[in-house]
Formats: structure tokens, sequence, C-alpha cells
């Protein structure tokens, strides 16, 4: 599959550096997708979209040009190349252009089934029946709305140090989510299931992502209002993940590290966390929701050790940050389109596995709060406070679960969690999340296995 | 209306609609934006990256008896938008029938004057780079300012076309500039974050002095924040946080969150619930609104709908379909994010109408109590279907009518209709806040609230 003739990159990159520069790259991309939402037990507005298009940067030292356009006309493209051209400022000498090497295709992640082969009645008829299987949860269950998305995504990336790379990423998602009422409480459960993969991953009972949906909503029927103060918190497997995500992860970026904005900086070798917790970024496992052959740059991705018993061990680069620290790109150059420069973002993050199981985390706290799944989170990577909604939690109480609780919010600080960390089950998990960073919204694995950390401060509605 | 090639656009509208009713479709309608955009960000007094861009996409909307589909694209050629229509056409068939499914009624379009800026065409990008480093200047100056980490100069300037079967077609043209900062004050853990932001119809509205202090002086507040005793108490909200929360609240006033039992003020039309101290209308017609326009989403003419007065809840908003099914008028709400998004219905300005109290009296009416300049977690941290909420805050103690020592790492805690009513007053200056929607907004003192820290 070739959207853009090597020859023609070729040019496009003199012309764009036709006037100084370090480097250039043209990065061309073909997006198609399909959308379709269940709600009030009927499925509505189906969409689809194609969009076509290609961007080319400039670096000159520490600045960049960019432009980008929509179609692949060889005119347009010529005049991107010229108006980035133009905006390089002070530059001379036209900047060297290395022959191209032969295009790298990024590694294959499975996709048995193509998703775009797939009868769209048939994925309808999916929506139906997760909407009928939480239904028969309970009478309780009020409302039912299920989400089914596939895109496709196909690249290539050409640039000036003689990188010539592409992918070809599909990704689906089902998800739902259920409103459940007694008399006057209302709750909500959410459930997902995604990857970088085919149909496959959907046709596998699809109804268990409703049943677990509805599960959740129901629990929280019975819910007591959450405690307020500092106390142990078991997090849970999977989404829980989304902590390291927020708090740590975003703190290892190499854009925010290299502007000083970040508690991260300055602390590689340190040690930050108890020997026995390691954590990743993994942007070549198989199948996950944040996994891809090639980032968006043309760097394979891979995985990368960000602390490593209890240490911490890198920052996650793209090709620009790279080359300031004189390192290598990890791998995490991603964009969300080609309307996007890339920037250093995480792909899937996660907790390694240790050799607890999460029953004996939970046994070892008299009072405290199990937090298995969350609603969201945000974090001020400057300093690593983070605040996290529990969309489904529980007390713990003389060393077992007991009540589920309503309302409760994490509030800590990355650096003091990650200390905090007493123990670490073996039951790792990956969830698909979406994480937004300079107006980029890009999917995200985020997981661990079941975490206990001592003390965190849980800001609840009980008082 | 529309002017420099918007009749362009209009005209790829009109032959995706003919298309779509070409390829079997009973009703259909087209949305089409091209737009010019320029981001500067500068750091250290220099350009840090700088992007140009052209684009331009459309979407169909098509409707098959009670069924509608959709599809979006980026080309505009006859062949493109056909393939389109025809997308659209067979994404209908996988729909189920709605029976309240359809273009509007009637169409119109109000007269907008000042969405556009011819100013805008006459800045040259070195005086935009200007603009971005006396942001970051601004900032930088200010002495307890440690760090600057991001400065944003960005504007666009942008057509959009729509036409339908039934005989619509209308564009008009709008242009923007806005300025971001993100300042940091203090060291290490202590690291605090501020922001400061402009927005205008070109660059010469934006005061870049200003909005380089505002990040600043709000990150400088913050130096040295520790996490405070819980407590309950009177909290005041600044314009960015009350923004927050008012776009949250103009999203619970959808008729379609309403109607799908997503709202807690389902059956609360015409009734109290609010402090009467707090008047908040929707006003899609206001020159100065980053979201006004002369029509909706489906070709409605856009208005002003008073929301809240004398405590009550006078309306919701509503679209065509929400309208028809609770056999009412649209209020002219259907909003778009993009030609990549059918219509939905949407607040365009939410305005809150200005009281009479400047922020130092409100602080002095608070007593003892806490000023919150920041939340986090807004989003995950509300219950949509009761209302409840606990969110992540930062801000400063309120103590003795005055401001005191900074305070972070506590959640503050209510749910909204308790807030409503509990708006006691209203600051006089209200100010443009873009994000998470479009809010005009002023500081308000709330006489209750759950603050948990330590």
């Amino acid at each position: 599959m070739t959207l853009l003739d090597p020859g023609l990159s070729q040019r496009l990159l003199e012309r764009a550096l036709r006037r100084g520069g370090d480097f250039a790259e043209v990065y061309v991309e073909e997006r198609e997708g399909l959308a379709l939402s269940l709600d009030d037990g009927r499925v509505e507005r189906p969409q689809s979209g194609r969009e076509l298009g290609a961007s080319i940067r400039v670096v000159q030292g520490d600045s960049t040009f960019f432009g980008h356009v929509d179609g692949l006309r060889e005119d347009a493209l010529e005049r991107v190349a010229d108006s980035v051209a133009q905006a390089v400022r002070g530059g001379s000498a036209p900047g060297g252009v290395r022959q191209a090497e032969p295009m790298q295709a990024g590694a294959r992640h499975e996709v048995a089934l193509r998703p775009e082969e797939v009868d769209a009645a048939r994925k309808a008829e999916i929506l139906h029946s997760c909407d009928e299987r939480a239904r028969s949860a309970s009478g309780e269950v009020v409302q039912v709305t299920v989400g089914y998305a596939e895109t496709r995504r196909r690249i290539q990336v050409f640039n000036s140090d003689g990188v010539s790379a592409g992918d070809d990423r599909t990704r689906v998602r089902l998800s739902v989510q259920v409103v459940a009422r007694r008399n006057g409480t209302v709750e909500t459960g959410h459930e997902t299931r995604g990857g970088h993969a085919g149909f496959e991953l959907i046709e596998r009972d699809p109804e268990q992502v409703a049943s677990e949906a509805a599960r959740k909503a129901l629990t929280l029927l019975d819910a007591v209002d959450a405690p307020t103060g500092r106390m142990p918190v078991v997090v849970g497997n999977g989404f829980g993940g989304v902590l390291l995500h927020e708090a740590v992860g975003h703190g290892l970026e190499s854009d925010a590290v290299q502007k000083r904005a970040s508690v991260y900086a300055g602390r590689l070798g340190d040690r930050l966390a108890e020997p026995f917790v390691t954590a990743y970024d993994d942007g070549a496992r198989a199948g996950e929701w944040g996994s891809d052959g090639i980032d968006d740059e043309g760097t394979p991705t891979q995985r990368t050790t960000i602390i490593e018993d209890g240490r911490l061990t890198s920052y996650l680069y793209d090709l620009l940050r790279a080359r300031k620290d004189a390192t290598a790109s990890t791998g995490n150059g991603r964009r969300e389109s080609f309307r996007h420069l890339p920037i250093p973002r995480m792909t899937n993050t996660y907790f390694g596995p240790g050799d607890a199981t999460p029953e004996d985390l939970i046994a070892g706290v008299e009072r405290g709060l199990y937090a298995v799944s969350f609603g969201g989170g945000q974090v001020e990577p400057a300093t690593g406070d983070f605040v996290f909604g529990v969309s489904e939690g529980y007390l713990i109480e003389n060393g077992r679960v007991t009540a589920p609780v309503r309302g409760a919010t994490l509030i800590g600080n990355g650096l003091e969690a990650l200390r905090a960390i007493d123990g670490i089950a073996s039951d790792l998990e990956i969830a698909t999340g979406f994480c937004g960073k300079g107006g980029q919204r890009v999917p995200a694995g985020v997981g661990q296995p079941h975490v206990r950390i001592r003390a965190l401060t849980v800001g609840g509605t009980a008082t | 209306m529309s002017a420099r090639g918007g009749s362009d656009l209009e005209a790829v509208a009109r032959r995706a609609v003919e298309a779509a009713l070409a390829a079997g479709a009973d009703d259909a309608e087209a949305w089409a934006e091209e737009a010019v955009t320029r981001q500067i960000r500068v750091y250290e007094g220099a350009v840090e990256s700088l992007t140009d861009a052209g684009s331009r996409g459309i979407g169909v909307r098509v409707f098959l008896g009670a069924r509608s589909g959709y599809a979006y694209g980026t080309d505009l050629s006859d062949a493109g938008v056909a393939e389109l229509a025809r997308t659209a056409s067979e994404n209908a068939r996988v729909a189920d029938e709605d029976e309240f499914a359809g273009l509007p009624d009637s169409f119109g379009t109000a007269d907008v004057p000042g969405l556009h800026s011819d100013e805008l065409a006459a800045w040259t990008t070195e005086r935009k780079v200007a603009v971005a480093v006396e942001v970051e200047r601004a900032a930088r100056a200010h002495p307890l300012v440690s760090q600057v980490e991001d400065v944003v100069y960005s504007d666009a300037e942008g057509r959009v076309a729509l036409a339908n079967s039934r005989g619509f077609s209308a564009g008009y043209e709008s242009s923007s500039a806005w300025a971001y900062v993100s300042a940091f004050a203090g060291e290490g853990s202590d690291l605090m974050t501020g922001l400061g932001v402009g927005l205008a119809r070109d660059p010469a509205g934006l005061d870049a002095e200003a909005i380089g202090r505002e990040g600043a002086e709000r990150a400088a507040a913050l130096v040295g924040a520790r996490q405070p005793q819980s407590r309950r108490c009177p909290v005041v909200l600044d314009a960015f946080v009350a923004a927050s929360f008012i776009g949250f609240i103009g999203g619970m006033l959808s008729a379609d969150a309403v109607q799908r039992g997503r709202s807690l003020f389902a059956g609360k039309e015409g009734e109290e619930i609010a402090s009467p101290a707090l008047r908040l209308a929707d006003d899609g017609t206001d020159p100065e609104g980053p979201d006004s326009a002369p029509f909706d989403g489906e070709g409605s003419p856009r208005r002003r709908i008073p929301l809240i007065e004398d405590g009550r809840l006078l309306t919701f908003l509503f679209d065509a379909r929400t309208a028809r099914k609770a056999g009412r008028e649209t209020t002219g709400s259907a909003s778009r994010g993009s030609y990549r998004t059918p219509p939905g219905v949407g607040a365009a300005n939410l305005v809150v109408e200005p009281g009479d109290a400047e922020l130092e009296e409100l602080v002095r009416g608070a007593g003892e109590g806490v000023y919150v300049t920041d939340v986090a977690g807004l989003h995950s941290g509300v219950n949509p279907v009761s209302g409840t909420f606990s969110v992540g805050a930062t801000g400063r103690l309120i103590e003795n009518g005055e401001l005191g020592a900074p305070v972070r790492e506590m959640t503050i805690a209510s749910d909204l209709v308790s807030m409503l009513r509990s708006v006691s007053a209203v600051g006089s200056r209200t100010r443009w806040v873009p994000f998470g929607g479009s809010v005009k907004a002023a500081p308000l003192l709330l006489a209750e609230m759950a603050v948990s820290g330590s």
C-alpha cells in the first residue's frame, strides 16, 4: 500500500529544506472510521468518515515549522513545502536529504477479521444484544448506552535522515454505559473493551461487556457515602493504572522534563519507590489499545522500562527531544492526525506484576478504600498533584472488602504515592483509555496489577 | 451574507445535498467548513513551533424516512461528495427508526455583526510572533515566576456553509485569535501553575501584557500551598472555576440529556432551582461570543435564550428533534463540533449576568472560607444524574474576610442543586472563558460547601 510516491516525498523534503534546516519530514495519513451508538434501545445516527492528508515539518535549531493540507495533490503538497521553507529564518544553505532507505513496515498487530468487511447490520445486532443483556441484569437498570467504533489509519513517514516507514493500524472498541435506579438513587456503570485488533476482539462474547457495566451500576445502588481522610488504598488492576499514567507517566514525557515542568526532571537513577516496583511504557505489546508498529515519526515502538527496582530509569522521547538530550527516540513520538505535530506521548503504561494476590493486599488493611476503577483523573505534571474520581470503590474493614462507596475522590501527589506503594499483585491487565495533551487526543493503554498504597487522601462525601 | 469564496463552499454543500437526494434520501443536509489557521508557540523568546495550515471538510446527514445516517470527509470534489452521500445513506439503513428525527420545520438566519475581523489579514507572522513573545516576557517578568512552559498564540479565519433539501443555503465567515500562557512559580514539589488567557476576533484585540501577567499572578498566588484542614465553609469560585461549573450545568440543560433521563433538571422547568442572585442565559448572538453564529448546526437562527431568572429554570435547550419530541419549538441549539460530527443539542455561549460585587467584597462576604482558583476532575467527579460531586481544588484560604494562605490537595464537595441555591452573590466583572465550552462567567460566592483536606 502506497499513499505517496517515494520519489515525490524525496522532492518535497528537498523543497522544504531549500532555505536551510536541520531536519525535514513528510507525514501522510489516510484515516477511515465507523461509529455506531445505541441509546434508548435504538441504534441512532450511524456515522463514518474518511480523511486524507499530509503534513510537512522542518526543524531548525530549537524551532519547528509546520504545515498541513487535506488531500495529496502534488501542487498542494508543494505549496505546503514552500510555505514551511519560507518560514525558516536565517538559514541559507539548503539542508541535506539522505537517500531514503527501503520502506520499513511497522510490526503487525494481528487483525484476523477486518472490521470494514463485517456487515454493519451485524454490528448493530451486537449493540442490541448488549442492550438486552444489560437490561436483563435487573429491573433496576433504567438506561443503557452502547457504543462501537472502528478506525483504520494508514500512515507513511519520510524524513531527511533517510527514514521511510509505514504502518497500518486498525482499532476497535466497544463501550457500554448502564444507569440503574432505585427510588431516589441513580448510579452509573461503565465498561469498555478495545485493542489494536480486528473485529474478532468484539465478536468474542460482547455481551460480557454489558454484564460488567450493569454489575457496576447495580452494585453502586447499595453504596454508602465515601469516607474522608488519609487511609490505605488498594487500587484495582486494569483501569486502576490510570493513576500511574496521570501521576507519573506525564511527568516522564521528555517535553515536560526538558522544560523543567516536571517533578521528575533531573531524577534519573533516583530511588522513587520500593525495590519491588517496576514500570513500563510498551508500544509494542501485541494487540493492545496503545500499541502501534511504528510511532508517528517512523521509529519502531518498543518496551521502555521507566522504573526498575524502584529507580527511575528512562524518560519517554520523540525524535526532537531525543536529539536535544543526545539520546535515541523511545518510539513515543505520537500525533492525533496529520494535522498535528508529534509530541512525546505514552503508549501502554503499566506497573509490572509482583507476586502477591489481591486478597493478600486487602487482608493487610484494617480500614481503607478499595478503588477498583476510576471515572477519570487529572494531574498537574509540574508537581505531580493528582485527583481521581473513583467510579467503583468499596470500604476495606478488618482485611475484608465490605460496602460499596459513592463519591470518593483520591487526591495526592505522584512522587508521594510512588513511595507509598507497599504491595503489588500478579494480575496485570491493560485497559483502554484516551489521553489528551496539547489539544491532541490519542488512544493510550493504562494498566497494572492490583497495587496497594500505604496512605492516600480520600476526599469523600461523608462528613 | 457570505463573501470571498463562501459561495463556493455553499455550492459544494448544495451539490452534496443533491447527490444525497439522487442516492435515494428523503431529506438531506450538508455542512461544509474551510479554515486557515496559524499557531505559534514561543519558548525563551524564540519560536518553538510555527504552524500554518489550511483545511476543509464536509459532513452529510441524510434521512431515509425516520432513519438517519451521517458521513464526513475531506474530499470536496463532485465524486467525493457523491461518495459521502452514498455512505451516509448506507449508514442510515443500519439505524433504527426515530419518529422525531428530521430537519427543522423552518429555517432562518440571525444578523450577528462582528464575527469576522478584516484586521487579522493585515497582521504579518512577525507581528503575531511578537504578541506571543510579549505574553511570555510579561509572565517571566514576575519575580516569583520560575518557568514559563507554554506560550501559544493561535488564530483562525474560516467559513461555514450549510445547505439542505428544503431550500436552505447560507454561510458565514468568522475569525478568532487567542493566546494563553502556562506559568510556574516556586520550585521543586512546590511548583505551582497559573494560566493566563485572552481571546478576540483578531490579534489587535489581545492584551499580551495582561495575559502574561495573569498567568504569572495566578501561579505566584499559590506558592507555598499546603493541604488545609477539612471544614464546611463559604466558598468563592473565581471566574475560571465558575465557568467550569456553569459549562457543566449548561450541558444538563440540553433537552436531549433531559429526555434521555440524564439530567438532574428533568421535570424542573418553571421551578425554582437556583438562588435569585444567579441569572444565566445562552446567547448565540453575542458579537464577542466564541460560538456565536447567524444559524445553528441545522439552519435555525441563533438567539438569546434566558435560562435562569428569579431563581427559576425557564427552559431547556432544544434542537429540531428534541423540540418535536417535546411538542415545542427549537431554541436554535443544534451545535456542531465540526463537520466530523452530526448536530447535537448544546449551548452556544453561556452568559452569567454580572452582579454588583467586586471580588474583594465577595471575599469579605465569605468571612472564613476558601477561594478556589482551579478545579481538577470536574467531568469525572460529578454524577451527572444525581449532581453530587467531589472535585480536586486549589486556591487560597479566606481568613477574616481577606485572602490568606494558599491551599492545595483538597476537594470541594456538594451537589449541583444545593450549589445553585447557595449562590449568595455574583461578581461584577465577567470574562470569557474559552475552555470546556464557551462561557462568560463572573466570580461566585457560595454560602457553604464541604472542603476536605487533612
